[in-house]
């Protein structure tokens, strides 16, 4: 089922939610700020106004809550946009960008540079790095298959995300169980609370490069989701295609997950809520996908910083908010597909 | 716009021929038959002429080029095809699966434009189901489905036109529909090659026939040329009659009917 929204509603809509989500998670917190005086300080430092607004909300705008709320946008508007771009690439449903090992092989990144260094810097590069590795190795045993195919690649992705997902219970293993291995548990369980502002930057150019190619490509994920032949048929260079939304999709996940850490079903059931208000076709569901992937972290986000005294970590709850949300779509046969 | 066929040979391991040594040319105008019973390799040969499948031994020409030669985006613009199975994942409306067809004549990084969009539904108005525009592509019967489909080769222009078994999954009143279809391209100029392991179909809807057997094409020609009763029982291993009936308005009908203990046996068929 498919809920009908006039077009130009939905647009406007697609576009307002995640700016009000953005100005609203400014404002909450442990220090709660006016939403008018949010506004001030942000425009403040565009434009030179005459607003007066204590110091310390400028601080804790500019130096606590932006870069994090910010990297919740960011990190939501990648896992959507490439679970989106998975689900159509491989004409499931059901997968999101970890199916080809991206996470595990970003876990094991972190783990191993928690193990062996601690420095976060290293632990950032070191998962992003690992990310790609995985994912590149998966589609090179894919492609030492008599045929290659999409299937072949799903199978490849589980055998390297297994291997790593090992390597990484072989690294807390070993780990000292009174400092680095609740870095590395924590680390796994996704979080945005040790987020700063040069995280930000970091994170930034991969996720906008994958970003602009796959909404440049969008309309021809349609087509490769009617099948390989299909879409060959249509004179579409399959296998380019297919590696471009794998690169894409990938750079994206790894540096978003690099920061915040495993963060799960965002890329799962975002496409589905997505395929719910614009319908199936990948030129307005991949917009979409960002509209409300971003909007659904920063709420989470805002969630996991003011629910309780301490942090909940990220990945914990969106897997607590997901899972039920999930099967309560399925439940109402909202999830669009066949 | 010609399609030539020289020699072709084509086995999916070793020496294992599908077919071997298979020459024909079709050009606008003619509805080509693949003719034989399951598992022959009709579907193989269809793949190997739009380029999916590479050929052993011999080659293929479209328009006098090497289809080897030919980017896929090239042959797309000179080939439609629309394949026998094909297993929808997701919801797209009836307009936006047509509009697919607009993919070779669109760049990398380009999305459909009005222009496109405008020619999708004057394809859709052609085979008549612009009243399904906007219908989910999953929800809609068999018929209206293979009509979609003949409608994005519509919108795709390419000259000829591959089917691979186009009435399987269809009512009697849709397969004759869509073999109509396919004589009504071949008049207007179009190249139709449309596979079938239904003698009838060949026999009434196309001028020329490819009769295949196993491991090799028995017969390659005209309708007089391939439709024998001699060649028609050696490929389907039974015996086969051709009888001549006249509908209500005094024309000839040829009719291919399986005999089997001197008895004719009902066939499915349209």
């Amino acid at each position: 089922m498919v809920i009908k929204i006039p077009k130009l509603h939905s647009m406007i809509f697609l576009v307002a939610m995640p700016l009000l989500i953005f100005l609203t998670s400014l404002c909450i917190g442990r220090y709660p700020i006016p939403l008018q005086t949010v506004i001030a300080i942000l425009v403040s430092k565009i434009l030179p106004t005459h607003s007066e607004f204590p110091k310390i909300m400028e601080t804790v705008i500019f130096q606590v809550r932006l870069p994090r709320v910010v990297a919740g946008a960011l990190v939501g508007a990648s896992l959507a946009l490439s679970g989106a771009s998975f689900q159509g690439l491989f004409r499931n449903p059901l997968v999101s960008a970890q199916i080809l090992g991206v996470t595990s092989g970003a876990g094991f990144g972190a783990a191993i540079a928690i193990l062996l260094s601690g420095e976060p810097v290293l632990t950032q590069v070191s998962a992003f790095a690992f990310g790609i590795i995985a994912v590149g190795l998966a589609y090179l045993i894919s492609r030492t298959y008599r045929s290659p195919s999409t299937l072949t690649l799903v199978l490849a992705g589980i055998i390297i995300g297994a291997l790593f997902s090992a390597l990484t219970s072989l690294v807390k293993y070993v780990a000292d169980p009174y400092e680095r291995l609740p870095s590395i548990a924590f680390w796994l369980m996704g979080s945005l609370s040790m987020i700063s502002i040069g995280d930000v930057f970091w994170m930034l150019p991969p996720i906008i490069l994958g970003a602009t190619v796959l909404m440049l490509i969008r309309w021809r994920i349609n087509i490769l989701s009617m099948g390989e032949e299909e879409a060959q048929a249509l004179g579409v260079n399959v296998e380019r295609l297919k590696l471009t939304i794998v690169a894409c999709s990938t750079l994206m996940t790894a540096a978003a997950v690099s920061v915040s850490g495993i963060v799960g079903w965002v890329g799962l059931v975002i496409p589905h809520i997505g395929r719910m208000l614009v319908g199936p076709d990948h030129k307005v569901l991949l917009p979409a996908s960002i509209a409300i992937g971003s909007s659904y972290l920063m709420i989470v986000d805002d969630i996991a910083r003011t629910l309780t005294v301490s942090e909940i970590p990220l990945g914990i709850l969106t897997a607590i908010v997901g899972a039920p949300f999930f099967a309560y779509l399925m439940r109402k046969r909202m999830v669009g597909w066949r | 716009m010609r399609l030539d066929v020289k020699d072709a040979t084509f086995a999916y391991k070793g020496n294992e021929y599908v077919f071997e040594g298979l020459t024909f040319s079709v050009r606008e105008g003619d509805l080509l038959s693949i003719l034989g019973p399951n598992g022959c390799g009709k579907t193989t040969l269809v793949k190997c002429l739009c380029g999916m499948l590479d050929l052993k031994e011999g080659e293929i020409l479209l328009n006098g080029k090497d289809i080897r030669s030919l980017k896929t985006i090239d042959i797309a613009k000179n080939i439609g095809y629309i394949a026998q199975e094909h297993d929808p994942t997701f919801p797209y409306t009836v307009l936006e699966v047509v509009l697919m067809g607009r993919a070779p004549h669109l760049g990398w990084f380009s999305l459909p434009s009005e222009k496109d969009i405008k020619i999708a539904e004057e394809a859709l108005e052609l085979v008549g189901i612009s009243h399904l525009k906007n219908r989910p592509y999953t929800e809609i019967s068999g018929g209206e489905r293979q009509l979609t489909l003949i409608a994005r080769f519509l919108a795709q222009q390419p000259k000829i036109l591959l089917m691979d078994e186009p009435t399987s999954h269809l009512d009697l009143k849709n397969r004759i529909f869509i073999l109509e279809t396919a004589r009504k391209f071949a008049d207007d100029g179009f190249c139709v090659i449309m596979t079938t392991h239904l003698p009838n179909q060949a026999l009434n809807y196309s001028n020329r026939i490819i009769l295949m057997g196993k491991e090799k094409a028995i017969a390659v020609g005209s309708v007089e040329e391939v439709m024998t009763e001699e060649n028609l029982s050696k490929a389907y291993g039974v015996d086969i009659r051709i009888l001549s009936v006249n509908d209500q308005d005094g024309n000839e009908m040829r009719l291919c009917i399986p005999v089997k203990c001197g008895k004719g046996v009902v066939w499915d068929d349209a």
